[in-house]
């Protein structure tokens, strides 16, 4: 089976960031950038489920020359190959989704696992707007995902807030990893190796025939405002009192 | 990073970065409380690849070169020492005597074994009556139509109730001693005659030992000779030059843990209502400990290099060993200082690393012996 997974340069989530001063952005001298952590879980799913069912994982990430890196950051965990989708201009999750529908036109994966979202700009719904476009079931913030024998279906186990929830999706499906899927293995140095091995296709967007007209734009970037320093209060009348009156969340 | 480092190596030592912060850390207390090593965290680095980094290619390791080797043993030793030292035998002192001088039979049984952590490796030299003088040792290896048969003792050796294989140096000759009078032998664990003493009881390194192995009238087959006879002496001293640059670079990556602990104990510790931070006296430490470890970081990436670049690097593999390890002691001193009476308590781990790296100024030469060796070098006519 094919699975085609996606995946996002991101900066380190550790990293202490600061707006450039014009508030176009975040200054990314210096910054360290990553996989999204989110979509590392896919790329673990992905290839659990090709060493036990067999078939190829692919990886396809859209930005500048750059997103190599995490290209093979990826194939160093044991994907097979790559898809970059060279876009330099701005976009949103729209045009995405709408490039990655593009990709899964050409590609024909059995399973579409995304991140449930990037951890840059949070916005979490590439993967929905992915399945609408494409007509495919979904199956986001998945805890668990079994693939049935015939390979027919995926029983996949959710995280809602009022617990969890299973359901069963028909291949080809968009499954969307959440936090507790799995813990992504370390890249070993042979497969490090390896990786340079490995084909990356580059493509444009216009070779994809798809479109990018974003619908979102950022304004400005702001920091949130400085907390004030908090106040220590004599007794839990007093909290309560506070919570009531000051707070009124009680 | 120094520029020097491959892309490859850089991109793994991120990958152990996150395996020490994750993985790790997170169990080293009971590491040292319990002396062990849990099996899935060694699973995991035999898997990641880390007991056959130095290993060539065609063994089954991954063939990387010292620099690139250094660093990610620096990064690895930012945890517990125990974790270090487990695979650092296999891509050091344990294996390059094979890779060096083995045969291809020799190359071909042993290597794959050890490059993926099957085989845990040991290096017998240090005797009781021949620490810094390796020269003087007893153990004999007395040549008969079987084979060799070897009778002596070591003590202090890394691994020994663990290992596998044992790259054991011993007398082939008592008139000439170093001078063609010794020979390194391979013997595998079980072998009829050999047997572990004490371990011993250790003032830190919790969780890697150190043994007696004893050797009475330990049966060694021809095949076992390692290098041409008589060059045993050569053989160890070509194995220690490389090992003591791994020693370096553990104690500047144990150092580089400490300083940043030191700086962020620093900042929020408060006494006469101001962080510690802002007294000169502290800032002088901080500012000791991040200089020292520079120049050692540095030594180290050129030593490295020069070695990966075939320079004879005894000299400055010495001089290497010799700082980082007297400057990460030095680190060690300073940050536990620093700490107060928390540097003494046990949870804030600042005691254990001190212990631990209080060892790297003994093992692979002492620092007194490095010195011997740099004058010599700078004496000799
Ligand atoms: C944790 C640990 C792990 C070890 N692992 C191994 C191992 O795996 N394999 C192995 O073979 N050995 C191992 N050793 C042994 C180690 O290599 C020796 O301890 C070391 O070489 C010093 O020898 P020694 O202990 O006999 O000290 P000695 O040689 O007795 O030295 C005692 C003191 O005298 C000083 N001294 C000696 N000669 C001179 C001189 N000419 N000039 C000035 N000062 C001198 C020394 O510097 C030292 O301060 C290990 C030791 C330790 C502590
Ligand atoms: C084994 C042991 C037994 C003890 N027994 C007792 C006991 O029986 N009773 C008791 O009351 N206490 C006891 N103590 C506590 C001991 O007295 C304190 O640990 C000590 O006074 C240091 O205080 P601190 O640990 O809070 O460190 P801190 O005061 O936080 O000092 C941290 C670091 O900052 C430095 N520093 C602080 N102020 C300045 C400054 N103005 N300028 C420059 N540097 C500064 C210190 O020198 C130190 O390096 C004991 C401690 C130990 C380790």
């Amino acid at each position: 089976m094919k699975i085609l997974v996606t995946i996002k340069r991101v900066s380190d989530p550790e990293a202490k960031l600061k707006i450039r001063p014009d508030g176009t952005g975040i200054q990314t001298e210096g910054v360290k950038f990553v996989v999204n952590p989110f979509d590392e879980i896919a790329v673990e799913e992905a290839l659990r489920i090709k060493e036990k069912h067999t078939g190829e994982v692919v990886v396809v990430s859209i930005g500048d020359k750059v997103v190599t890196e995490q290209i093979r950051a990826a194939l160093a965990m044991g994907v097979d190959r790559g898809i970059f989708v060279n876009y330099t201009g701005s976009y949103d999750s729209y045009d995405v989704a709408g490039i990655l529908a593009k990709v899964v036109e050409q590609e024909q994966p059995d399973i579409i696992i995304l991140g449930k979202q990037a951890v840059d700009d949070d916005m979490g719904q590439a993967g929905f707007m992915l399945a609408e476009m494409l007509g495919y079931p979904q199956a986001a913030f998945a805890s668990k995902v079994e693939i049935s024998d015939d390979k027919k279906t995926a029983k996949v186990t959710r995280e809602i807030d009022g617990g969890l929830e299973t359901k069963e999706v028909g291949l080809p499906c968009i499954i969307t990893a959440d936090l507790r899927l799995n813990t992504p293995r370390y890249a070993s140095l042979p497969n490090i190796m390896k990786a340079k091995q490995k084909p990356v296709k580059e493509v444009t967007v216009d070779a994809l025939g798809a479109v990018v007209k974003p619908h979102v734009t950022i304004k400005k970037l702001t920091e949130p405002p400085k907390r004030k320093g908090g106040v220590k209060v004599e007794s839990v009348q007093d909290l309560v009192g506070k919570l009531k009156n000051e707070a009124k969340v009680l | 990073m120094d520029e020097r480092i491959t892309q490859d190596a850089r991109h793994f030592i991120d990958s152990v970065s996150r395996f020490v912060k994750d993985e790790c850390m997170p169990v080293e207390d009971s590491i040292e409380e319990t002396g062990r090593l849990p099996e899935a965290l060694v699973r995991t680095m035999r898997d990641m690849g880390l007991f056959g980094l130095r290993i060539p290619s065609e063994y089954g390791g991954a063939g990387m070169n010292l620099l690139d080797y250094c660093y990610v043993l620096k990064e690895l030793s930012k945890s517990h020492d125990a974790i270090r030292a487990i695979m650092s035998v296999n891509n050091g002192i344990g294996s390059m005597a094979i890779v060096n001088e083995g045969t291809e039979e020799q190359k071909r049984h042993y290597l794959p074994l050890l490059a993926s952590g099957e085989y845990i490796a040991s290096f017998a030299l240090t005797e009781p009556g021949a620490g810094s003088d390796a020269s003087a040792l007893t153990t004999m290896a007395e040549r008969t139509e079987k084979g060799w048969v070897l009778n002596g003792m070591k003590h202090f050796i890394t691994n020994a109730p663990i290992a596998d294989i044992f790259t054991v140096i011993a007398l082939t000759d008592k008139e000439k001693r170093a001078k063609g009078g010794i020979s390194a032998f391979l013997v595998d664990k079980g072998s009829r005659g050999l047997r572990i003493g004490n371990v011993h009881s250790t003032m830190g390194g919790k969780g890697w030992l150190q043994a007696e192995v004893i050797f009475e009238d330990c049966l060694v087959p021809d095949a076992g000779l390692l290098g041409m006879p008589g060059s045993g002496f050569r053989i160890a001293m070509k194995t220690l030059n490389e090992g003591r640059l791994s020693a370096a670079a553990s104690a500047i990556g144990i150092g580089e843990r400490l300083l940043s602990m030191g700086v962020e104990y620093a900042k929020l510790r408060k006494q006469f209502g101001k962080p510690i931070a802002e007294f000169e006296a502290i800032q002088w430490m901080l500012a000791d400990s991040a200089t020292e470890l520079y120049a050692a970081d540095r030594m180290l990436a050129d030593t490295a290099s020069r070695f990966d670049h075939g320079e004879d690097i005894r000299t400055h593999s010495s001089m290497t060993k010799l700082f980082a390890t007297e400057a990460a002691f030095r680190v060690a001193d300073r940050v536990l200082q620093l700490h107060g009476g928390m540097g003494f308590m046990k949870e804030t781990k600042i005691e254990r690393l001190f212990r631990d790296i209080r060892a790297y100024r003994i093992f692979e030469g002492t620092s007194e012996i490095q010195r011997f060796m740099i004058a010599r070098e700078l004496l000799k006519d």
